[in-house]
């Protein structure tokens, strides 16, 4: 069995996986072809339908539009600070919601290193795009998607600007907002697991 | 920006306002003091303690018996029947008249109303914990599967769903329940654990049961079509090498996922315990990916991206990231379960009603293959014995231990340690906060596997323990 255009690092581990996996349930039995009709080829609409969500960190599939900081003072005002706080610390004793603490978007820069560390978009988000895909994604947490692409840039630059890591004056838009550097990029390992314990 | 720009924002704002005004909904003093009161511990992902629920009394079968304990006395008349039961008439005698008809339960069954074990859920209904302290053998009821999502159950209709798998293929297709349900399928019983289970527990004992401790693990039979099946359909260009997976729900769930996990032992699931699988678990379908971290295996998925690169999703990146605080570096892309286990009787808030025999039980399991051995220790891990492992022992999937124990009715502290067949064991607290550092609130300490400890008390009372204090 092979599968077409896989690199030869997968297709080598993928030999083997589908030995283990696929063998003793499909491919063992006689009968079985290796292509099926099932399922209807993606059109572009159908693709579009979901796919202009997801925003790389290089700023793949950002959309048109821009956004700056008083644009997006007025945003988080209405639209998020009853969750995140004036303030943006985070709102403690909402119902349903989780404590204050981890509702605040900004701080905590140094201390990582403490038993205490406070994470947030200011001193742990590695890409600043990120920010653009959750919130278009996930935010505001009781009317999510209900932003337009300025409406997403402008409380981007609002937030990143509260927490000192671009001026108030830059205007985001798909060009600057992946250029934007964040104060924790280079704070992230691969994973060295499995662990050898002393 | 032009006026009229701000005019339609402010508009939409106070649209927002007044919804969130209706969402918002104002809490009482004392339930916004009681909320308050938990902000000092981040460490939960949301999952904060409540004060201790009423003290369970420990009820297992066969000592109801030996003590003469009655704890399964009929339901006062009209009483609710538990969630998942049906209320039905009790005879005096079901020896001298018929039982109900077949098919008044329209034709699926519930359990009895004499049984209540239900998930425990965390005050933002964000997380259900399984009720391990009453599990029986290695599966887990549908109905008591654990849950945790982060934008709510979303309920699919699944005429109106579909998976399109696009990106880096030679071909883009969309599957509808009904195509995937035509492929050559699988079944496999795993488990699947949140990688924030026990991260709670790090520094000292937070939480009084096992079902706080460790209840974000089950295990189900999972049955669907392998994802290497789908991809060999659409084909994969040069250069493929992570999938970006997202769900149907309010937080429009998302994460990277390598290739050759995809290609491997990936699944595209539909079923679960020989049924469709549950809303809560990702009806109509959901990703699933063996021995990695829940959150991963993506529920109500509704589209794959394969891709040359990871998207670094706030899922992958502010969340399920390790940070090791003596070194302010986190480690990312920690999909890997590793080796755990937990005594599930005897276990917190129960009470020992005496010195005598007790068949202690547990749970083990590993996202790197099979249990190879348990141990027990009811020294405090002075000493250690191997506990017998319930057949079949399966890989990925959770493994039942039982160990015989005459209690002399002294202090004791129960331990178990699990071994997988990598030959990796559990460690201990220490060991773990020597490894990632101390971590006391702020985040959560995902990838949470030492050694649990149980207290029992000479009047019987168990407690979660911990060794440091
Ligand atoms: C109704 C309350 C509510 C409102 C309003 C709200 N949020 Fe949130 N926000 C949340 C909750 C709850 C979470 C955590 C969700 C989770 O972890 O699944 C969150 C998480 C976030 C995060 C991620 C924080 C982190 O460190 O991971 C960001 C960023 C965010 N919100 C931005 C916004 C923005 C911008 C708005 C306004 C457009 C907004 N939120 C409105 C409740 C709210």
């Amino acid at each position: 069995m092979r599968i077409r255009s896989v690199d030869r690092k997968y297709a080598v581990l993928l030999a083997s996986a589908l030995a283990i996996l696929v063998a003793p349930d499909i491919a063992r039995a006689q009968g079985y072809p290796s292509k099926f009709d099932f399922g209807t080829p993606a059109s572009s609409q159908d693709i579009a339908a979901v796919v202009a969500i997801a925003i790389g960190p290089d700023g793949r599939n950002l959309p048109p539009g821009k956004g700056d900081y008083a644009a997006g003072k007025i945003i988080y005002a209405n639209a998020c600070s009853a969750c995140h706080g004036a303030n943006l610390q985070g709102v403690a004793g909402l119902r349903d919601m989780p404590a204050g603490a981890s509702l605040r978007l900004i701080g905590g820069r140094g201390t990582l290193t403490t038993k205490n560390p406070v994470m947030t978009v200011e001193s742990y988000w590695p890409y600043a795009t990120t920010l653009f895909d959750y919130v278009r994604r996930a935010m505001p947490f009781n009317a999510p998607g209900s932003l337009s692409a300025d409406e997403i840039y402008a409380v981007s630059a609002y937030i990143l600007a509260e927490g000192n890591i671009i001026d108030k004056t830059i205007v985001l838009d798909a060009q600057t907002l992946p250029r934007v550097q964040m104060p924790n990029r280079d704070g992230f390992i691969p994973d060295p697991r499995p662990e050898l314990f002393k | 920006m032009h006026s009229t720009d701000s005019e339609r924002l402010n508009t939409k704002a106070r649209a927002i306002k007044e919804a969130l005004s209706r969402i918002g909904e104002p809490i009482s003093e004392a339930q916004a003091k009681n909320i308050a009161a938990q902000e000092d511990c981040e460490c939960k992902d949301g999952m904060f303690a409540l004060a201790a629920t009423r003290r369970q009394i420990f009820a297992g079968s066969g000592l109801v018996a030996a003590v003469g304990m009655t704890v399964m006395l009929p339901r006062a008349a009209g009483a609710k029947a538990p969630a998942g039961a049906v209320e039905y008439p009790v005879e005096d005698d079901s020896t001298k008249e018929q039982g109900r008809m077949m098919g008044v339960d329209g034709g699926y069954g519930s359990r009895s109303q004499f049984e209540s074990e239900v998930r425990w859920t965390n005050p933002t209904k964000s997380a259900g914990f399984s009720p391990l302290q009453n599990s029986y053998g290695t599966l887990t009821p549908s109905g008591l599967h654990y849950e945790r999502h982060h934008g709510g159950i979303p309920n699919i209709d699944p005429a109106r769903h579909s998976l399109v798998i696009h990106g880096m293929v030679d071909r883009p297709i969309k599957y509808s329940l009904a195509d995937l349900k035509r492929f050559p399928t699988l079944s496999r019983t795993y488990f699947l654990e949140c990688s924030g289970t026990t991260g709670s527990e790090i520094m000292k004992a937070r939480e009084p049961t096992v079902q706080r401790t460790h209840g974000l693990v089950s295990t189900s039979e999972w049955t669907g079509v392998p994802l290497s099946t789908l991809l060999k359909q659409t084909g994969l260009k040069p250069g493929a090498a992570w999938v970006l997976a997202e769900g149907a729900d309010a937080a429009v769930m998302t994460r990277s996922v390598p290739i050759d996990k995809c290609m491997s032992d990936a699944l595209i699931v539909f079923a679960q315990n020989g049924e469709a699988m549950r809303p809560e678990q990702g009806y109509p379908m959901r990703l699933f990916l063996p021995g990695w971290e829940g959150n991963i295996s993506i529920k109500w998925l509704r589209r794959l991206e394969i891709s040359d690169k990871p998207y670094y999703t706030r899922e992958e990146t502010s969340k399920y990231t390790d940070l090791i605080t003596t070194t302010g570096k986190s480690r990312i892309f920690t999909f890997t379960m590793d080796a755990k286990s937990v005594i599930t009787f005897p276990s917190g808030e129960m009470k020992l009603p005496g010195a005598g025999f007790y068949e202690i039980t547990g749970l083990a399991w590993s996202g790197r293959g099979k249990i190879a051995r348990v141990e027990v220790s009811t020294d405090g891990g002075k000493s250690w014995n191997l506990a017998s492992l319930q057949d079949p022992v399966l890989a990925i999937s959770q493994t039942r231990f039982r160990f015989p124990w005459i209690w002399d009715g002294t202090s004791a502290v129960i331990q178990s340690r699990a071994t997988d067949e990598t030959g990796y064991s559990q460690p201990t607290h220490q060991q773990l906060i020597a490894e990632r550092g101390p971590l006391e609130t702020g985040s959560l300490f995902y990838h949470m596997n030492a050694v649990q400890s149980w207290s029992i008390a000479a009047d019987g009372n168990v407690k979660n323990a911990h060794p440091l204090g």
